[in-house]
């Protein structure tokens, strides 16, 4: 088994606020993430698959299918987007990091044939990383 | 859902490496340079990764105001710009980031309660790291 790991750049807005708790309750909980103007990060993304080296191609997976994706299912959809008002996970969900690679998970998860997914790592900032393995 | 989050944070400390129980050779033989008597520093970078089920509510898997309140009282204010050899962590053993690495998991396996502590990582320098899931295997 090995294991590879592609990386991606996007940047998006987002702000945190549950539509259940009162002004002060959104307050307290985010501080200045719940700002409604939203604000912004350069968000690094890191996919690792996994499977076995086909002996003929020398690949676990396809990078090309791989990018290709990555593009198609989160860059696309995300990048240079505001992800409370254009992407449809977060319209009733709170875009924190850990939604974030969740939802990412769950939109290249399906998509993946040739190797199976192992681990999705967004980061934040340089300082603050999620890591999700697909557990329920 | 179960999410791993990593917060990072950084601190700078001196240390020297020396053994008691270690003649001035053996302790030259087995330290090197990092056993000069009057120590040295570092800028250490610690990574602590905490996992739990991500809250319907918040969509959180914890505070990050309570977790970086909690580092600072407790691991930055006592190990930030301080010759680490002084300490009574290190009153019987050589403060090596191996054991600065569990003397940290320690302190946040016993107080931190948030989240479930998975594990620590301790980098020296650019070149070295370490990490501690308090004895446990640990997943990529």
């Amino acid at each position: 088994m090995v294991y590879l790991t592609r990386k991606a750049e996007f940047s998006a807005s987002h702000y945190y606020h549950n539509p259940d708790f009162t002004p002060e309750e959104n307050q307290r909980m985010f501080g200045k993430c719940n700002n409604p103007n939203g604000h912004g990060h350069n968000y690094t993304l890191e996919v690792t698959v996994k499977g076995n080296v086909n002996p003929r191609s020398g690949f676990v997976v396809d990078l090309k299918q791989l990018k290709e994706i990555l593009h198609r299912e989160v860059l696309d959809a995300m990048d240079h987007r505001f992800l409370n008002k254009e992407v449809p996970e977060f319209f009733n969900r709170i875009p924190t990091t850990e939604n974030l690679a969740i939802a990412i998970w769950q939109r290249l998860a399906p998509k993946l044939t040739a190797a199976q997914l192992h681990r999705v790592r967004v980061y934040e900032t340089p300082d603050l990383f999620v890591d999700f393995y697909g557990e329920a | 859902m179960k999410a791993h989050l990593t917060r990072r944070y950084m601190f700078s400390a001196s240390h020297r490496l020396h053994s008691d129980a270690m003649s001035d050779n053996e302790n030259a033989a087995t330290y090197g340079k990092c056993n000069n008597p009057y120590g040295h520093g570092h800028n250490y970078a610690l990574e602590v990764t905490v996992s739990g089920p991500v809250d319907q509510s918040t969509g959180m898997v914890c505070n990050l105001v309570d977790l970086d309140g909690f580092v600072e009282q407790e691991i930055l204010q006592r190990f930030d710009h301080q010759n680490l050899n002084t300490l009574r962590e290190f009153t019987e053993s050589v403060p090596t980031t191996e054991n600065l690495c569990t003397a940290i998991h320690d302190i946040l396996q016993r107080g931190f309660k948030q989240a479930h502590l998975e594990k620590i990582r301790l980098e020296e320098t650019m070149m070295n790291s370490f990490e501690y899931a308090g004895g446990k295997e640990m997943i990529l």
